[in-house]
């Protein structure tokens, strides 16, 4: 894990372009937000802007794209859990409570 | 009594132990965040009607404070990229714009929190209100704690890096996974909560 | 250059003797094994002030209206009047006697007691990876606990909405609740540290040739419960926190519109789903079933191996199992919840998900069992405790399925067949097998064996009397019995025919109390006048914690330890002796 200075500097530039590029995507969100689209599309544009913004912090911020496979289980056990919690509006709606 | 790995990864599993920790821990934060996101959905949809975030809430003092997390999370990394290149002086610098920008960020909120509170809008009066104060409450929490960790790190607790310097770097390292999941946390609730 | 470290960091760790005063040794300990006792001493503590408390339900449901005696008359008069129990107090008693039991008895004991003190021994580590963590997990645990108990003296007296703590009843019920959910947050936390802890454990710490196949099983039984603890119990925090919101700040996650309490329609802004509550409530409580009674499959497995003096049946397939077990324990827990109006489609997927969830508790079962097939078995206490399980929570299992299929559910929910259920797989299933667990690993930990007539009569008087309570409950249940009756079910045509089990229950009740004197007085009898072990192996036992000095040292291990083979290799042909420790190389091939 020891990584030579050159390579943190390299680094370095990978997170200033990343800043930019959420800089540039929350400008997007709160813009699309000004259209006033109605709900089904609005959700869908915001949830897929939230979702780059947090890959690229989770990817190179907390540097999960090169992280060990440890981690990665981990996650994706958790992912599927996370999956199962968020189905809970989805069994009220089969079951037609609304 | 030593304690294996917690400065250098163990070869099996490429980890020091501080760091599957944090990442377990942020999974069970997952969770936390995760079935409050739930609920909120479940509500909306069971909702007659539900409010349109930005005909309530403050949407640019939101959009301030969405560059102001996003900043704190680069000053973060840049200062455990200080320590990388053994720039002391660079990390405090970092790690002190970091925790100047949780401040920054707390009291945005709180002129927030104070302007619905003087209009007399409180959680009580809808369910779109109960969650929005819950999910940022809970979130400017979880804010106060990697200030109180940060703030630390930048005080009494750098006196490590002249004694353990690859330990501190580590624990840098870790506390920063932790506000970058709150800085995550937040990238999604500002539009969940605001923008839809 | 990260091994060079490494080898460093062990010798490190073996190395390091230092004095310390009285507190940091005994109070604010950094030692698992202190903390492991700690936890042990606390939650059976705990353990016996919640069945103190159903005693005295049991009391009102054998003799409804009758003043208790002697006792009665501490209660106070805001609770039993002239010694005679009122609904609300009752009620109070139910919820904590659940919450006690689960929260700050069983659990802590089964992971906080034995998880702390055994899992590093049998890895072969020096300790808990983050001691410090661990410390606060028993400290934020036992605030949570007395928080927990301080609700009695609320104003209206401690929670009382059961331990589910269902919304509206729970929003709307007196200020315990509160203190209910202020001190489960603490207990959530609590779990939350040692969850991490456990697992970073086990994947760390493990010493050298300790591959996860070569685990003890209890262990891998800690880490799947590490696991469920760490992803349901947050869930259940942000219930929690929603329903404090709800109850201080007004707010109406789990309140609908136009909810009329007393007549009086609340006055609250409505629109939320008392359901939410329930769905969020079991999404952590079904992974705690398992978190009940997997680390006591592990302490059987333990006791099983060693006393039948051969392997394991089916190490592999225990081991997937329970993980398969835990995996599945997330999407089962709408089985509890068939009564709320769930619809065919949903009812059908978690009876579904309920039945396969059998499947891997059969397999464990079945493998302890095949493995006292042909077995020379040494009789002792643990080891009746452990053989006692099998059945006792086979009974638990299998008088599980009807409540896990929506027809049958439908007539049995809310009766005392459930409590019947639940009580006959965590009281004679984990709190026998925890039992054991203390009669097995007292010697490591003092180096006395416990004393085998006590124990065994506390064994026999302990299965009979559970059979005793808990038998009967599973008839009242099939009768349609309401398990939330202050009086018993005096009140109801259907119950008379069964009513007489309830005096029986509550004298078997009581005589199961008498019983646990004798491990009362074995426990701390024994730490003086107990059988000295010869040897730091007294069970001749396999697995590491036995490779340690007696009691273990703070860093556990006198030398680096390595492991060159499985936990349970007894009874190896050609071997002259008939256990082959881990830790001990095969003789060197010329």
């Amino acid at each position: 894990m020891s990584r030579s200075p050159e390579e943190i500097k390299k680094h370095v530039r990978v997170y200033v372009n990343v800043f930019v590029a959420l800089m540039g995507l929350t400008v997007i969100t709160v813009a699309i937000s000004y259209l006033h689209l109605s709900v089904v599309p609005a959700v869908i544009l915001a949830l897929i802007v939230a979702t780059i913004k947090g890959s690229l912090v989770a990817s190179y911020f907390m540097h999960l794209i090169n992280e060990k496979k440890m981690i990665f289980a981990t996650l994706i056990l958790t992912g599927i859990f996370f999956a199962a919690l968020m189905s809970l509006p989805l069994i009220f709606h089969i079951d037609k409570f609304y | 009594m030593h304690i294996p790995y917690t400065i250098h990864a163990r070869p099996d599993t490429g980890l020091f132990n501080a760091k599957l920790g944090v990442w377990l821990f942020l999974a069970s934060e997952v969770m936390l965040f995760g079935a409050l996101f739930s609920s909120y959905v479940l509500l909306r949809i069971g909702a007659p009607s539900w409010p349109h975030g930005f005909e309530i809430l403050n949407i640019p003092l939101a959009t301030l404070n969405t560059v102001v997390l996003i900043t704190s999370s680069i000053t973060m990394v840049m200062a455990w990229a200080s320590l990388k290149i053994h720039d002391f002086a660079r990390y405090k610098r970092y790690i002190g714009a970091t925790v100047g920008l949780g401040f920054v960020f707390l009291i945005i909120k709180a002129f927030e929190y104070g302007a619905k509170f003087s209009a007399g809008i409180y959680p009580s009066e809808s369910t779109f209100l109960a969650i929005y104060f819950t999910l940022t409450g809970l979130h400017g929490l979880h804010v106060v704690g990697g200030m109180i960790v940060n703030g630390y790190f930048w005080g009494p607790g750098s006196r490590m890096w002249h004694t353990e310097p690859e330990r501190f770097t580590n624990r840098i390292e870790v506390a920063g996974l932790y506000w970058h999941f709150v800085d995550l946390v937040w990238i999604f609730l500002f539009p969940v909560l605001y923008l839809l | 250059m990260a091994h060079v470290a490494v080898t460093h960091d062990v010798h490190e760790a073996i190395h390091h003797t230092e004095e310390l005063s009285f507190w940091r040794k005994y109070v604010f300990s950094l030692d698992h094994k202190v903390i492991g006792l700690q936890y042990l001493i606390t939650s059976l503590v705990f353990l016996f002030f919640g069945f103190t408390l159903m005693m005295l339900m049991r009391w009102q449901l054998a003799y409804p209206g009758q003043p208790i005696p002697i006792i009665g008359k501490w209660l106070g008069e805001m609770n039993a009047p002239g010694g005679i129990m009122l609904p609300e107090f009752y009620n109070q008693l139910g919820a904590m006697h659940g919450t006690i039991m689960v929260f700050l008895g069983v659990v802590p004991l089964a992971v906080g007691a034995f998880g702390n003190y055994i899992v590093p021994l049998q890895i072969g580590a020096p300790d808990m990876a983050f001691p410090k963590l661990n410390m606060a997990s028993y400290w934020t645990y036992l605030v949570g606990g007395i928080t927990m108990l301080s609700s009695f003296f609320m104003p209206g007296g401690a929670a009382n909405s059961g331990w589910t703590s269902y919304a509206p009843l729970s929003v709307v019920a007196t200020t315990g609740q509160t203190v209910w959910l202020i001190a489960m947050v603490f207990l959530i936390t609590s779990s939350l540290l040692g969850s991490v802890n456990f697992i970073v454990t086990i994947v760390q710490l493990r010493t050298k040739g300790m591959t996860f196949m070569r685990m003890p099983f209890f262990v891998w039984a800690q880490l799947v419960t590490s696991f469920l603890l760490l992803l349901a119990f947050p869930p259940l925090e942000a219930a929690a926190v929603m329903q404090l919101m709800d109850r201080l700040a007004g707010t109406s996650f789990f309140m609908p519109s136009g909810l009329v309490v007393a007549g009086q329609i609340l006055d609250v802004s409505g629109g939320g789903s008392p359901l939410l509550w329930q769905h969020l409530f079991w999404f952590l409580a079904h992974p705690e079933v398992y978190v009940l009674i997997l680390p006591a499959m592990g302490i059987i497995a333990e006791i099983l191996a060693n006393n039948t003096r051969k392997p394991l049946w089916g190490y592999k397939s225990l081991v997937y199992a329970a993980v398969f077990l835990g995996f599945m324990s997330f999407i089962v827990w709408a089985h509890h919840m068939f009564l709320t109006g769930m619809g065919t489609v949903i009812s059908a997927f978690f009876q579904t998900t309920t039945m396969i969830i059998s499947i891997p508790s059969v397999i464990i079962l079945t493998a302890f069992f095949i493995s006292l097939w042909g077995a020379s078995i040494r009789i002792n206490t643990q080891m009746l405790f452990a053989l006692s399980f099998l059945p006792m929570f086979g009974i638990g299992g299998l008088t599980g399925l009807p409540l896990g299929l929506a027809p049958t559910d439908i007539h049995l929910h809310d009766t005392y067949y459930v409590i019947g259920h639940f009580h006959y797989v965590v009281a004679p299933g984990t709190i026998f097998a925890l039992f054991a667990g203390v009669y097995h690993w007292y010697p490591k930990v003092t180096g006395r064996k416990m004393s085998e007539t006590l124990g065994k009569i506390h064994f026999w008087g302990s299965l009979v009397c559970m059979n005793g309570i808990f038998m009967p409950m599973f008839i009242q249940g099939l009768a349609g019995v309401s398990r939330r009756l202050y009086d018993g079910g005096q009140q109801y045509a259907h119950a008379q025919g069964v009513l007489q089990w309830n005096e029986f229950m509550s004298i078997a009740a009581w005589l199961l109390a008498l019983f646990q004197l004798p491990f009362i007085i074995n426990f701390f009898l024994s730490l003086k006048t107990g059988k000295k072990v010869e040897s730091d192996n007294p069970w001749e036992a396999t697995t590491l914690e036995w490779a340690t000095p007696t009691p273990p040292p703070h860093g556990n291990f006198a030398r680096p330890v390595e492991v060159y083979r499985g936990p349970y290799e007894y009874s190896v042909p050609n071997h002259p002796t008939d256990f082959t420790p881990q830790h001990v190389p095969d003789p060197v091939k010329a």
